[in-house]
């Protein structure tokens, strides 16, 4: 690491919640590795695949700094809708070659299409969770630093869309207030749907409107503080950007192409295009 | 320091008919201290809006001119800072240093010199935590802090605050005030600040310019000279002048039944370590005005919405008006028609497109008549001045016509309990009157009446029974 490194406590990639020699490397590096690790998996629908890039994601979990207890909390609807292309794929596709293995009622589950619908729901998986892992350990404002100092990503987008972030939370706190102010005024939908309906779209509605003028107060605040004002921006957050990080790009799209490899070499390799 | 000027300056917002502002001729000195003062409406935050240069061209139109030390506000605004009225709207950046560092950033200070100056910043305004601190986990008081010390970390020539403490409660403004006379004290800083608690900002200030609503300047001097020449017509017109005496309405009658009570009632929100709010033991009668009262963060609104059966409460119990059920469990229509509840942020609660839609609303869906609810709506709109605003929009009104809708709105259905939270919160020494006479009358006809409050004075001008909480 360098020696300018500004001194803890005023936040960067000096924030200490996050371990783990891969969950300290640069938020952009993170991303990247991402990206170019799930890339490859995309390739192939055959189950060995993505099973063998689940298996090297789950072995770098702990490398990153995250519990699978926080991954498995994040991953919930990622399984969740693994689980539902399975029994879709099941009920409802139209080739069902291979051998019966059972009757269902008026359905045959072959082992065609359990083996498709088991490929497709391993590579939902093993796209994804690059992506749930690597943002577990980033800081939204540690992405920004990089994005504007490594990727020259305009201030006005990287900054922007920080600030709007930060209102989020806000909009869900209000949410609940306007739930509850509808019901002191007698407005409740009860066990009707229609009337669920637009009880929902008028709350959305109200939070919209108010989501709007929030987001030009705080424009206006920016404004007011010389954001976008032309001066040439300085950073008072330094992100790095160096060996280890530019290891793990390449560490990370070798292992991708390692999974393809042995699935090739296996013959289990079913190319998505051809 | 910076020096201010303005000759015949006015303005108009695009797509408005009337001036916003207008013939402001006023001179500011550098390292004056001025407190703008007028009725609301009479353009304050307007002229704030001019000096800070956030008025661009093609957003209205301009009259007159002004200058910030002989410059176009537009290219003076390097040594202008502002702080606005909304705590949560003004911060940027999800730790406190970062946030602060923010403006340094973007008028490109060199790295090295950001830390210092921050550091600096943070110490003046008396910020009590690190810079890793996060914002979202600050109080009203600690982020309007915050946001100080991020104009201030910019040096500005010039300090422009609009309504710094209205959001705050009583303590945490006092720590703001502090903060802004250590900034500010040196003389180092020319000061405008726009506030109608004239009491608290005074030991601020060494001038007072009231504008006048319509146009020009109505009075400027030393505030004792201005208070003595104009101060009871600035009364009349909602300012909080020092010294006057405020009305009283000691109730007319003895406290009748008993309509609503809790026993042992705590609440813990999902996922809390503590609970924020617990063993609650009240009682409430018709035609008695209990104030409940507690430091921040002490589960006053939390307890608003148990007695208003918003929330359920997750130990204890509440009843109400001898129904079997506690009022969280009654369908929304009976609630309404029985106990109203009036929000923190009126804005929450408007759920139409029209003043006197909003008012209708409830007694419409208590199937009233329709004779019944538009007599019951146009006397609403007399007795709380909105008679000229009946087809306006909402969320178009000031805070003071929005907050004395929110009021009628839960009026409108007649409900036997009504339950306020900081009604008076931010409101003008004319609504805030209005408001206390309402409170007493509706009392005085045997409503029984539950107001969440830091407003000492009109716990007083009730004489409300007192309720403390200190939380879990």
């Amino acid at each position: 690491m360098g020696d300018d490194r500004p001194e803890p406590g005023h936040g960067g990639q000096q924030d200490a919640r996050i371990g783990g020699p891969l969950g300290q490397r640069n938020a952009l590096a993170k991303v990247g590795a991402a990206v170019l690790f799930s890339a490859p998996l995309l390739a192939t629908v055959d189950p060995v695949t993505p099973a063998l890039g689940i298996a090297v994601e789950l072995a770098v979990v702990p490398l990153f700094g995250v519990r699978y207890r926080t991954l498995a909390r994040r991953a919930w609807p990622l399984l969740l809708s693994a689980v539902g292309v399975v029994t879709t794929l099941v009920l409802f596709a139209a080739e069902r070659t291979g051998a019966v293995l059972v009757h269902l009622g008026p359905l045959a589950v072959t082992t065609g299409v359990l083996i498709t619908a088991l490929g497709l729901a391993l590579r939902i998986v093993a796209v994804a969770l690059p992506g749930v892992l690597v943002f577990a350990t980033i800081d939204p404002t540690e992405l920004a630093d990089a994005l504007t100092q490594h990727a020259r990503a305009p201030h006005r987008f990287a900054i922007g869309a920080l600030a709007a972030f930060r209102l989020v939370p806000l909009m869900g706190r209000r949410w609940q207030a306007l739930t509850l102010a509808r019901r002191a005024r007698g407005i409740e939908a009860g066990r009707n749907p229609v009337a669920a309906v637009r009880l929902f779209a008028s709350t959305a509605f109200a939070l919209l409107v108010g989501a709007i003028r929030q987001g030009t107060r705080l424009a206006v605040a920016m404004d007011a503080r010389g954001f976008d004002a032309g001066t040439p921006r300085t950073s008072a957050r330094r992100s790095r950007f160096g060996g280890a990080d530019v290891a793990l790009l390449l560490a990370a799209a070798l292992a991708g192409a390692l999974a393809l490899a042995v699935s090739v070499l296996l013959g289990t390799f079913r190319p998505l295009i051809g | 320091m910076a020096e201010v000027r303005l000759a015949g300056f006015g303005w108009r917002h695009a797509g408005r008919r009337a001036w916003a502002l207008r013939g402001v001729d006023l001179r500011i000195g550098a390292g004056e201290r001025v407190l703008l003062l007028g009725p609301s409406g009479a353009g304050k935050s307007t002229l704030l809006a001019a000096l800070a240069g956030l008025l661009p061209e093609d957003s209205g139109e301009r009259a007159g001119t002004v200058e910030v030390d002989g410059l176009e506000p537009r290219k003076a605004r390097e040594r202008v800072g502002i702080v606005f009225q909304d705590p949560q709207t003004q911060l940027v950046m999800a730790r406190a240093g970062d946030d602060v560092a923010f403006g340094l950033e973007n008028r490109g200070v060199p790295a090295e010199e950001i830390w210092h100056r921050v550091d600096a910043a943070l110490d003046l305004v008396g910020f009590p935590y690190g810079r890793a601190r996060d914002t979202s986990a600050l109080s009203g008081g600690e982020q309007q802090r915050l946001a100080l010390a991020g104009a201030l970390a910019l040096r500005p020539g010039l300090l422009l605050l609009d309504e710094p403490t209205a959001n705050l409660d009583p303590a945490g403004a006092d720590l703001v005030r502090a903060a802004l006379s250590r900034a500010t004290g040196s003389g180092g800083t020319t000061m405008v600040l726009v506030e109608h608690r004239v009491a608290e900002a005074l030991p601020l200030v060494d001038r007072v310019v009231v504008l006048e609503p319509g146009g020009g300047v109505r009075a400027d001097g030393p505030p004792e000279r201005v208070f003595a020449e104009h101060g009871d017509r600035l009364a009349a017109e909602g300012v909080w002048v020092p010294g006057r005496p405020l009305p009283r309405r000691p109730p007319s009658g003895t406290p009748g039944e008993v309509v609503l009570t809790t026993t042992g009632v705590g609440y813990t929100y999902p996922g809390a370590p503590a609970p924020a709010l617990s063993d609650v033991d009240l009682e409430l009668r018709s035609g008695e005005a209990l104030a409940v009262l507690g430091p921040n963060g002490a589960g006053k609104s939390t307890l608003a919405l148990l007695l208003g059966g918003l929330a359920a409460p997750t130990r204890g119990r509440v009843a109400a008006l001898g129904e079997p059920r506690p009022p969280h469990r009654w369908p929304a229509r009976a609630l309404t028609a029985r106990i109203g509840s009036v929000f923190q942020d009126p804005e929450n609660q408007f759920v139409t497109a029209r003043v006197a839609d909003e008012l209708a609303l409830g007694p419409r869906r208590l199937g009233r008549p329709a004779a019944e609810v538009s007599a019951m709506v146009d006397e609403l709109l007399a007795r709380l001045r909105l008679e000229k605003l009946a087809g306006a929009n909402p969320y178009t009104l000031s805070g003071g016509e929005a907050r004395r809708l929110s009021v009628a709105t839960a009026l409108a259905t007649a409900p036997r309990v009504i339950v306020l939270d900081e009604p008076t919160f931010g409101q003008d020494r004319r609504t805030w009157s209005e408001l206390l006479h309402l409170l007493a009358d509706l009392r005085d006809q045997g409503h029984a009446l539950a107001v969440v409050t830091h407003d000492a004075p009109l716990v007083a001008a009730l004489h409300a029974r007192r309720s403390w909480t200190c939380g879990g």
